[in-house]
């Protein structure tokens, strides 16, 4: 069974449609690029998937169960952990605290508290930089290391899936090649399953994984990104190009 | 010398927990609630019997201090959870403009209910009269009240900064304020911590109603309303939805008063509140964002 499916979603902002009849589903443990140019509608439907942007028709499961229309905080609950574009550190909170917000949804006995103490470790472990600064102010880390503390904050909440949009916005291309590095080591060992979506195909082809392209709202290509088509396939999907 | 500095200070507490009250709410859903003084108003006549006659029928006012006190808080905290579970919540996605209007006629329903139980003639009540018995230190002779309004607001803004520091509902209510739709995507339930929020401004409220119906012994369906704005003020002036900004407004513009009432030459200070709102809008003008920029409503980046 697929852990999240997509059936026709459409997304309207007042009369214009951004996201239109789009249907995919992915199952545990993979790793599924969406990319496509500017307004072509991939965060509209991160959004939707989150609960944060209403959907004005179809039907979103989380592993089975229906989240179309839900609230933020409930999707959350079902297994959903979103890394918003722009990233979204709590810039007031310290670091620890930012790791922290996120597992209110676990029970308040003994065996919970242990598991996120030890979950925090592990974060750390990851990211050694956040141990070291633990208790300063999120909003004084650079753009790099904040990517870090937000994927770190997904993680503390054992999603069942993680949602990046745009990891690599505002982030210098050696900084994005370390958040990748992490990510993927991350997603390996612990069996992730992630959806990111990216501006850029080239990162999905050097990465791996399932690729989806979109355009105008609507998915023009889906596979393998390492073998989708040539390079030239790619771009004339991306930017729309007739044949000539 | 000492005497002015506690009036500034016990002035002061009142504005500042006036202003919590307000940076409380505005920072996990950007509401300007206007209603707030009127909540302040309905706590202090829940000490009377309703009754439209000029002599004040006290009901829960002769209940012992203990006692009273909880009442007082818990008659805020419900009035004002009631707010928002019949009001406000309707207005969850609207602009802030709208809920600032929906605040304001709230309000005025508040007050006019107040009116049509208790009439609008000022009462006059007594409470907690031990409390207004001077007592002596350093040689200044101070009412015990403004000695006990001054320990009681530190205690309330001690226990207000552990609660937010120390609790997971706190950490959940400081991660909304700064990004209410990031906290709900990590689970942070909406519907509670805002109730929360209204419940800890509202509780605020039933203090300020303690604080000042025994400071001036009267009950006036206007009593809110004047200690709202100064509130208001002092939210703006400390940076709308930060919490320290809004307390450290708060005690400024109660020493400003209480200094300005004893350096100003005899004949201007009938006008001391010109003189007041005058640095207040200096200070606006130095300062637009307040003097403790509230971080989820600075501009990013």
């Amino acid at each position: 069974m697929s852990l999240l499916a997509l059936s026709d979603i459409t997304i309207r902002y007042s009369r214009l449609t951004a996201v239109r009849e789009v249907s995919f589903s992915m199952t545990e443990g993979e790793i599924l690029f969406i990319t496509g140019p500017n307004g072509a509608g991939k965060s509209s439907l991160l959004r939707a998937i989150a609960g944060v942007t209403p959907v004005a028709a179809g039907k979103i499961q989380l592993a089975g169960q229906d989240i179309t229309g839900q609230a933020p905080e409930n999707i959350a609950r079902l297994g959903l952990s979103m890394v918003p574009e722009g990233r979204e550190v709590f810039g007031s909170l310290t670091i620890e605290e930012n790791l922290l917000v996120g597992t209110g949804m676990q029970a308040r006995d003994r065996t919970s508290r242990a598991r996120t103490a030890s979950d925090l470790e592990a974060v750390y472990m990851t990211f050694p930089i956040l141990k070291d600064r633990r208790n300063g102010q999120a909003g004084l880390l650079s753009g790099g290391q904040q990517q870090m503390l937000v994927i770190g904050r997904a993680l503390m909440t054992n999603p069942r899936l993680i949602a990046i949009d745009e990891p690599s916005l505002g982030l210098a291309p050696n900084i994005t090649d370390q958040v990748y590095e992490r990510l993927i080591a991350l997603q390996a060992q612990r069996q992730l399953t992630l959806l990111i979506v990216e501006q850029s195909s080239a990162r999905a082809m050097m990465v791996g994984g399932r690729m989806i392209l979109m355009r105008g709202g609507q998915i023009v290509l889906d596979g393998d990104a390492r073998t989708l088509g040539s390079g030239e396939a790619i771009q004339a999907a991306y930017f729309g190009y007739e044949d000539h | 010398m000492l005497q002015t500095l506690f009036d500034a200070l016990s002035l002061g507490s009142l504005y500042a927990l006036g202003a919590l009250g307000i940076a409380l709410i505005f920072g996990v859903m950007r509401l300007v609630n206007f209603a707030h003084g009127d909540v302040i108003a309905f706590c202090v006549f829940a000490l009377l019997w309703p009754s439209t006659d000029a002599m004040a029928i006290v009901f829960a006012g002769q209940l012992p201090w203990y006692l009273l006190v909880p009442f007082v808080l818990l008659c805020g905290a419900g009035l004002s959870v009631l707010c928002e579970i019949v009001v406000f919540r309707r207005f969850r996605n609207a602009n802030p403009a709208t809920m600032m209007i929906a605040s304001f006629a709230l309000g005025f329903v508040i007050r006019y209910f107040l009116l049509m139980l208790y009439s609008s003639r000022p009462k006059s009540i007594s409470l907690l009269p031990a409390l207004s018995q001077p007592i002596e230190i350093f040689g200044a002779r101070l009412p015990l009240l403004q000695l006990i309004t001054i320990v009681a607001t530190m205690a309330i803004l001690i226990g207000l900064t552990l609660f937010l520091r120390q609790t997971r509902f706190g950490l959940e209510m400081r991660a909304a304020a700064e990004n209410f739709s990031m906290a709900r995507m990590l689970g942070v339930r909406a519907n509670r911590v805002i109730m929360g929020a209204f419940a800890l401004s509202g509780a605020l409220a039933g203090a300020i109603a303690l604080i000042f119906g025994s400071q001036t012994g009267t009950v006036d369906i206007q009593m809110g309303a004047s200690i709202m704005l100064m509130a208001f003020i002092a939210t703006v002036i400390g940076g709308l939805g930060s919490l320290g900004g809004a307390v450290l407004a708060g005690f400024l513009l109660g020493a400003a008063s209480v200094v300005m009432q004893v350096a100003l030459p005899v004949d201007a200070r009938p006008f001391r509140d010109a003189f007041v709102y005058g640095a207040v809008i200096l200070v606006l003008l130095f300062r637009p964002q307040g003097l403790i920029a509230a971080r989820g409503t600075k501009e990013r980046v």
